[in-house]
């Protein structure tokens, strides 16, 4: 039991290092506060929005009032319940997407870099090839096939987010290979999939998360370029792309605000907030760095 | 065929390198022509025997550190072998030579990329215990505190990070994960040519230490020829990825035959002042690329000895008359003496 208690000792260490690290960097720490509130708030939609948000209410295209705090849209939703619902399906794409992208990046990437010659090859052509695609219309064109909807836009923004992920963990893994840590490793014996995820992975975590909180931001965007082009998250479920839709009206851009400015600040502050939380991660996971 | 020998009576050797060669293509574009190569190693016999101390000594670039990767087997030879109580490593199937591999370890030169940044120094040293079953999980500890002891750090440090150490402990906990696998023969490649001087004795000293204590067989790599008498039994001097010469520590330093060996003896700073005006042998121009081998003898471009007949020949290591296992490929000052 003593093993025990002092195993659990250094690892809680570890944990409060990283944490401190990470609390010095005070726009970052707001920015989880607020991406705590949003992803709350997208949970909790179902309990706190005041409207069905797909129930029709009597005034179209509303301002502002009491009763509907972000007015309504053209067919008389209520925007704020619309939105929290939005926000809820664009977190849940991003999230999925960035899971989905970087678990096949980092696998392909580690075997990659690893093993090298003819499986390196073919990877690495794999993945140049999709990246040679242009990225949007490759998107669009999928969508196309498959059909826009949620689980669609998820795998295909999925599987056409990993290569960067790739290209990021081989080129990591190709520099670790040499180290004397790996070597040494080797020379005592150790299996490779020792080496692979104990050693290596560990020391490319950084990136990789960095990484990560970009693709979780980019898919939002992505999201909703896609929702704006109506190739996305299709009506009546709300994202935040398929609101902005309704922007693409010159009247509703220029007199009614309430229809698209909410959305386009919700994905700016999320995306911000996603890529300051990523910065910081970095440096607080290095134990190398400076304090 | 190498366990007749012990029965002659004769020493047997832990490892025996015949016939080593290594060579690496020269990288970058070679169109219509055959890629150069480097000849790291060309052609290198030693046997490393139980409990000995073999210095591996020689300029930059003339394939020592080579020969050590071969002969903990991270790197395939060209041809040739490296044979470990009879088998041969290169041929030997991946699950036993696994097994093996525990058997030679290798201290390396930078200690800072030795030792995994991410993990504490516990991990370090346990995770290779752990996979080969060498400690159960309930001695792990008492095990980590033991090596920390052996290599001389207070066992409170087992939870620091590497970056937490000066070179010289990040040495010794390199040293410490060595033996982790209870190794018989360790590779020292360069072990102290990156830290201070007087932090360099600490770490030989340790060395020697450990190796009276655990009965370890060394193979010691270095250029500085110090650091080498100090700790080795025996030397063996390189040239262009041969070796030129190898005998007994005390008999190389007392009576060194090859040019190139004496030429590096003159080269090291003396303490003595007395001595500071004797004739020395000092070379001329650089040592060649090892992508185009001078034909002949190797060292006949600097040598001040070389006659005619240096330029065809390639000489052989030949034992010196009278002495014990002292070889040297020179037969132009060899002939001189035994006149």
């Amino acid at each position: 039991m003593k093993q025990n208690s002092e195993g659990l000792e250094y690892n809680n260490s570890t944990v409060k290092m990283v944490i401190g690290r990470f609390r010095k960097h005070k726009l970052a720490v707001a920015s989880l506060y607020f991406l705590c509130f949003m992803t709350v708030l997208a949970i909790l939609a179902p309990i706190i929005s005041p409207y069905d948000p797909n129930k029709v209410s009597t005034s179209f295209s509303a301002p502002p009032s009491l009763a509907h705090w972000l007015g309504t849209d053209q067919i008389g939703r209520d925007m704020f319940s619309r939105l929290l619902y939005a926000t809820r399906i664009s977190l849940f794409v991003g999230f999925a997407t960035t899971v989905i992208s970087t678990v096949i990046g980092v696998v392909l990437g580690l075997i990659a870099g690893y093993f090298g010659g003819i499986v390196d090859i073919i990877i690495m052509r794999i993945t140049d090839t999709i990246m040679s695609f242009p990225y949007i219309l490759l998107v669009l064109v999928a969508a196309a096939i498959f059909g826009p909807g949620l689980w669609n836009i998820i795998l295909i923004l999925g599987f056409v987010d990993w290569p960067g992920a790739a290209r990021l963990v081989r080129g990591n893994v190709l520099s670790l290979r040499e180290t004397n840590f790996v070597k040494g490793n080797i020379v005592a014996g150790m299996p490779n999939r020792y080496i692979l995820f104990s050693e290596i992975l560990p020391n490319t975590i950084g990136p990789i998360l960095v990484y990560a909180t970009s693709v979780f931001a980019i898919t939002i965007l992505d999201e909703a370029a896609l929702g704006f082009l109506g190739m996305g998250v299709q009506p009546p479920t709300a994202s935040l792309g398929n609101i902005l839709n309704g922007a693409e009206s010159i009247t509703i851009l220029t007199s009614k605000f309430w229809l698209w400015v909410p959305a386009g600040v919700i994905i700016i502050l999320l995306v911000l907030s996603i890529n300051f939380v990523g910065d910081a991660l970095r440096d607080a996971i290095d134990p190398s760095a400076k304090e | 065929m190498y366990n007749n020998e012990d029965n002659n009576g004769e020493r047997k050797p832990l490892v025996v390198v015949s016939e080593l060669k290594k060579y690496y293509p020269v990288k970058g574009l070679n169109i219509g022509k055959n890629t150069p190569v480097i000849h790291a190693v060309d052609g290198v016999n030693l046997e490393i025997y139980e409990g000995e101390t073999l210095g591996i000594v020689g300029e930059s670039g003339c394939g020592k550190s080579t020969i050590g990767r071969q002969i903990v087997a991270l790197e395939k030879p060209t041809s040739g072998r490296v044979i470990y109580q009879g088998e041969t490593l290169s041929d030997m199937p991946f699950g036993c030579l696994r097994k093996i591999r525990t058997h030679i370890q290798m201290v390396f030169q930078d200690s800072t990329s030795s030792l995994n940044p991410r993990k504490q120094v516990y991990d370090i040293l346990a995770a290779p215990m752990l996979y080969h079953g060498i400690v159960e999980k309930e001695g792990l500890n008492a095990e980590v505190n033991r090596l920390l002891d052996l290599v001389g750090l207070p066992k409170s440090m087992k939870y620091r990070y590497p970056h937490e150490f000066s070179g010289g402990q990040r040495q010794r906990i390199g040293i410490a994960k060595a033996l982790s696998v209870k190794p018989r023969l360790i590779v020292c490649d360069e072990p102290v040519s990156a830290l201070d001087v007087s932090v360099q004795a600490q770490i030989l000293n340790l060395l020697k230490q450990l190796q009276d204590e655990l009965k370890l067989t060394y193979v010691f790599i270095s250029h500085g020829l110090g650091a080498v008498r100090y700790v080795s039994s025996r030397i063996a001097i390189m040239y262009l990825g041969r070796i030129v010469e190898i005998a007994d520590t005390q008999e190389l330093f007392d009576d060194p035959i090859h040019p190139y060996t004496q030429a590096l003896f003159d080269a090291s700073p003396l303490p003595v002042p007395k001595l500071r005006g004797r004739q020395r042998i000092v070379l001329k121009g650089d040592i060649p690329s090892s992508v185009n081998i001078p034909s002949g003898c190797r060292f006949h471009t600097r040598c001040p000895y070389a006659i005619e007949s240096c330029r065809i020949n390639d000489p052989e290591l030949i034992s010196v008359e009278g002495s014990k296992g002292h070889k040297a490929a020179c037969p132009v000052l060899m002939a001189q003496r035994s006149e």
